[in-house]
């Protein structure tokens, strides 16, 4: 499969999240050191990494899972503060997929999708079922819908994730490591659904260490280190020519077996 | 390897048996060559009078149904009040504002580090008149108050060992503090925060016994009330004593029911 290539002297399409010379600390322990990042509508960002390197705080800072102690984040032009209200307006526009699942155990697969559209943009009930319905068609899962998560497997149970939060119809998506828990011959199915909404030119920021998946979908692919972004580069010269010998050292051990 | 232990153990839970009888039957002759020493009167043929009595066909409620009334009624207003009051609190701790979190803090430190009674005398002497307040609602909010302490700490406890991913889930889905508390973390805290909550409830009948001491006519005070007119001690107090086991012991085995269930999910 192609995708369209972003080609340099085309109008660039606006930003989608802007990050501006961040820091967190946990502690003293330095967790995030200057991130600079631009992620522009319809991107496809692949974020890669040793673990500990703060990928995941970077993208959880994102949606203000974590806050952050400086520097500037911009969702889709706002500026994340502290203002609860603002951020609960930014994170409707953020979905977000965890390595976990974090489906909610005590409802069913369909309720688990139709509560935030209830709750959060005060959809009629009829309304929200049909869309998760539609969402779960999506996933492959339609037939699921009354099943409780705990019913599933690990695979079915990523994919209502992935279902749920497009429920919210949100213009980025965030994964955190989504295959990371997953026995092995359920990764594919999960990967499937998030090359169709790549596809399907959603934003997305991707924690993951699936190079394959990668390679087929990542308009930039960014390496982090340490708490900073050692490299930044389209996937063919992130792969084929790294620059920086961190880089070269986390590729090798990774693709060599 | 079975066959061998079951005789053995059936062995064991006979002999464990006549040894508890034996205990009974040492602890009844103990009492009884007491009492014998005492030459105490025994009357119970003048309880059933202290339940009902019929006059010309008509029933009359004796003062131990009416104190125990009062005592039900003590306790279910108590409890209601309770579980509110808990839950606010519980929610002021875990909340985002300082003063919250301290206003909850100090009332936890003040009402579960003070005796009961103490805080039932400055509630009476102190806080009812500059309110307003008679004796019975000052009984229910004292008792209120006071589980009120012990409830909160069990909403929090059931609060916390809802998992994080759970509140992240709901927070990056967009939903509001308030949405994620009732449609998320409360529906599965419930789970582990009842068998505890109706322990406390069990705690708030017996505590509520202590009302007696500002004179509400619930079950102890009529108790005491019946001794001091017939001096009927030993009577009277058996007779309280097991109206208190009656109304305890199927809270007792509704807890560990409920607990029972949830270890078997």
């Amino acid at each position: 499969m192609t995708f369209p290539d972003t080609a340099p002297n085309a109008v660039q399409p606006p930003e989608a999240i802007r990050i501006d010379s961040l820091h967190k600390w946990y502690g003293d322990f330095h967790a995030l050191r200057d991130i600079n990042l631009t992620v522009r509508e319809g991107e496809r960002v692949v974020v890669c990494g040793p673990s500990g390197s703060g990928k995941s705080t970077m993208i959880r800072c994102i949606n203000r899972l974590e806050r952050h102690e400086q520097g500037r984040i911009f969702v889709e032009g706002h500026e994340l503060t502290d203002n609860t209200k603002d951020i609960t307006a930014i994170r409707r526009e953020v979905g977000m997929v965890f390595q976990q699942f974090n489906l909610f155990p005590h409802l069913t697969v369909l309720q688990n999708l139709t509560l935030a559209p209830l709750r959060a943009k005060k959809m009629p009930k009829r309304d929200a079922e049909s869309l998760a319905m539609q969402y779960l068609e999506r996933v492959k899962i339609p037939d699921q819908a009354g099943k409780y998560p705990t019913q599933l497997s690990g695979g079915q149970q990523q994919r209502v994730a992935i279902a749920r939060s497009l429920c919210m119809k949100p213009r980025i998506m965030l994964f955190d490591e989504p295959t990371s828990a997953l026995d092995p011959e359920m990764i594919a199915e999960v990967l499937e659904v998030m090359i169709d909404l790549a596809r399907e030119g959603m934003t997305m920021i991707c924690v993951t260490h699936e190079m394959g998946f990668a390679r087929t979908v990542a308009d930039t692919m960014v390496f982090m280190d340490n708490g900073e972004i050692v490299e930044s580069a389209a996937p063919g010269n992130f792969f084929e020519a790294p620059k920086s010998d961190r880089t070269k050292l986390f590729l090798s051990q990774i693709l060599s077996h | 390897m079975n066959d061998i232990q079951k005789p053995q153990s059936q062995q064991s839970v006979i002999a464990n048996i006549a040894m508890f009888a034996l205990l009974v039957l040492g602890c009844v002759w103990i009492v009884l060559r007491g009492e014998a020493g005492l030459g105490y009167n025994w009357q119970w043929y003048r309880v059933p009078d202290f339940f009902y009595r019929v006059i010309d066909g008509e029933v009359i409620w004796g003062p131990l149904i009416f104190g125990l009334i009062v005592t039900l009624e003590i306790t279910s207003i108590s409890l209601i009040l309770t579980v509110i009051l808990g839950l606010v609190v519980a929610l002021l701790r875990l909340s985002d504002s300082l003063s919250g979190r301290w206003l909850a803090r100090g009332y936890l430190e003040a009402i579960r580090n003070t005796p009961l009674l103490v805080q039932l005398y400055l509630f009476y002497f102190v806080l009812s008149p500059i309110f307003g307040l008679d004796r019975y609602w000052t009984a229910v909010l004292t008792l209120a108050i006071f589980e009120g302490a012990f409830a909160a700490e069990i909403f929090r406890a059931g609060i916390l060992a809802v998992p994080k991913g759970q509140w992240e889930a709901s927070a990056s889905l967009g939903l509001s503090r308030f949405d994620c508390y009732r449609d998320v973390v409360l529906p599965q805290a419930i789970r582990l925060i009842l068998p505890p909550l109706t322990g406390q409830g069990i705690s708030l009948i017996k505590h509520s016994s202590i009302v007696s001491v500002i004179a509400v006519f619930d079950l102890f005070t009529e108790a005491r009330n019946l001794v001091s007119d017939t001096f009927m001690s030993f009577e009277v107090y058996f007779t309280v004593g097991a109206m208190y086991l009656a109304l305890i012991i199927p809270l007792s085995i509704l807890v560990s029911v409920i607990e029972h269930r949830m270890r078997a999910k």
